[in-house]
């Protein structure tokens, strides 16, 4: 049963990266992140290239510059930038920047497709490992602030008055993503991360009621286009990550169908 | 001089950043079941003194004392509904406090809105989700109530419902009620005391003291519209003419 077993790896990532995703894009969504998350994920390329330069670890090197991408993002935002514009250059930037930074790594043949566009069939036990450990930081991270996060989204000075601290929040928020951003990486690629963190919430919304049924419905619904996506990738041999977002679009319209019934 | 004070402010300066203080040497004292509404124009620092007095914004020179464990309903200005956030009332005021159906329950009727627990936030019209802060702000059973603009986007009839609603629970539970306003005919009526404000303290006073008040006039005019003009007391009609040019430095005498 060896062919058996990297399709149980490449699942055992998928699902990972659905747990990963799912309650964290409902906040990407809820606070109108969804570019911000594209930033991110971009700045991952450029974090590929520098791990590889200096031979450490890619899930590393990946956290660390999507962090810094994250953090950059954030005070820029709290300095009265235009978001869009701002986020327009960075991620674009980061993309460019990562893309031009992994042509000069030489000795080391890399494979950008596998990083812009994900390669789940090639997981290997030690990177199950690493997605493991970085979800259960997000997933952890997301459980705890749960209600902070919440109320913080709702209302700034809500949450102050509560005694909250909506910028300790917005880090929080930031610190999860860069985790996603390198959970997911080796799953849909840096260009679709942003995808998976998107779709599977807004397709989880037409029938939850509540924050946390759709932050589940979330992680249902990422789960099961991981599913779906690896199968049809191994029976009409199409690339993993995009058969995995395109998937999650399929849910997403027959949501939308849904929907409309439900309201009737 | 000894009254209990809920909160008081001394020399209070707030600056964002490296820019002019948005407000400059304010001297506050709030005292217990006290309505105080404070007025100005826009950018004349209203909200800011707010929430520099709840400490959400650190004081750049002076003091707010607070008395301690004082207990704050906090009404924001608005909130950040995103259409794909659901949301049911219930579950907004459960937001970080632990209440009961039944609390819930008591807490809607009380503002005169019951039966609303599962409406989602996002489908309330202004004046209902007005009165669901406000049910949110009861539940903690506060002895300070703060409302930051809580009639923006209610038409007359909300707002003059809304601000008796706000007297009812004062009278029941016997909190101080601070808020900013620009809805002025309803400041006038209904505040033991209102803080004119334009960056520092223009004039202070009960309602008809501040209404005759220079530096007040001088910041409003008289000319503000009907809605002002209809809730006046009657010796303010005709004492200046509406379109009467008035020179809106006049205010900075006060330092």
């Amino acid at each position: 049963m060896i062919i058996d077993a990297f399709v149980l790896r490449a699942l055992g990532a998928g699902l990972l990266a659905a747990l990963a995703t799912g309650p964290l894009g409902c906040f990407v969504v809820w606070r109108r992140m969804a570019y911000f998350g594209d930033a991110t994920a971009h700045a991952a390329i450029l974090g590929v290239a520098l791990a590889l330069g200096f031979n450490v670890s890619i899930f590393a090197g990946t956290l660390v510059t999507a962090f810094a991408m994250a953090l950059m993002v954030s005070s820029l935002a709290g300095r009265g930038w235009a978001m869009d514009t701002t986020l327009g250059v960075l991620a674009h930037s980061a993309l460019a920047l990562g893309l031009v930074a992994a042509s000069f790594l030489q000795g080391v043949r890399v494979d950008l497709e596998a990083f812009l566009f994900g390669d789940i069939l090639t997981v290997q036990a030690s990177d199950l490992i690493a997605m493991a450990l970085g979800t259960a930081a997000v997933t952890a991270l997301m459980l705890w602030r749960w209600e902070a996060l919440l109320t913080a989204t709702i209302s700034e000075d809500l949450a102050r008055s509560l005694g909250l601290k909506p910028e300790r929040e917005g880090l929080i928020l930031t610190l999860a993503l860069a985790l996603v951003v390198a959970v997911a990486l080796k799953v849909v690629g840096a260009l679709l991360i942003g995808a998976l963190l998107v779709i599977p919430p807004a397709t989880a919304r037409v029938m939850a009621r509540t924050p946390e049924r759709m932050a589940l419905g979330a992680v249902a619904v990422a789960g099961l286009s991981v599913v779906l996506g690896l199968m049809a990738s191994l029976w009409f041999d199409t690339p993993a990550g995009p058969s995995i977002v395109a998937a999650a679009a399929g849910l997403f319209v027959l949501s939308l169908s849904l929907g409309r019934v439900v309201r009737a | 001089m000894n009254a209990p004070v809920l909160v008081e402010a001394r020399g209070l300066s707030v600056a964002y950043g490296p820019a002019a203080p948005v407000l400059s040497h304010v001297d506050f004292t709030l005292h217990p079941g006290e309505i105080v509404t404070i007025v100005g124009p826009n950018g004349s620092g209203k909200s800011t003194l707010l929430r520099a007095l709840l400490g959400m914004v650190p004081s750049s020179a002076g003091s707010v004392t607070r008395a301690p464990g004082l207990r704050v309903g906090y009404v924001p200005q608005k909130l950040h509904l995103d259409p794909n956030l659901p949301l049911s009332v219930a579950r907004f005021l459960r937001l970080n406090r632990k209440l009961s159906g039944d609390e819930i329950a008591h807490l809607l009727s009380r503002v005169g809105a019951p039966g609303l627990e599962d409406r989602a936030l996002a489908t309330l019209s202004g004046g209902q989700l007005q009165r669901v802060m406000l049910a949110r702000a009861l539940a903690g059973n506060p002895q300070l109530l703060v409302l930051d603009e809580p009639t923006q986007g209610l038409d007359q009839p909300g707002t003059a419902a809304f601000y008796r609603l706000i007297e009812d629970v004062r009278r029941e539970i016997g909190c101080a009620v601070l808020s900013v306003s620009h809805d002025l005919h309803v400041v006038m009526s209904a505040s033991d005391r209102v803080v004119c404000l334009n960056g520092h303290v223009c004039c202070e006073g009960t309602p008809s003291v501040v209404s005759n008040a220079p530096e007040y006039r001088a910041l409003f005019g008289l000319g503000t519209g009907g809605a002002l003009a209809l809730y006046q007391h009657h010796h303010d009609h005709g004492a200046d003419h509406p379109d009467h040019p008035h020179d809106h430095e006049t205010c900075d005498h006060d330092h």
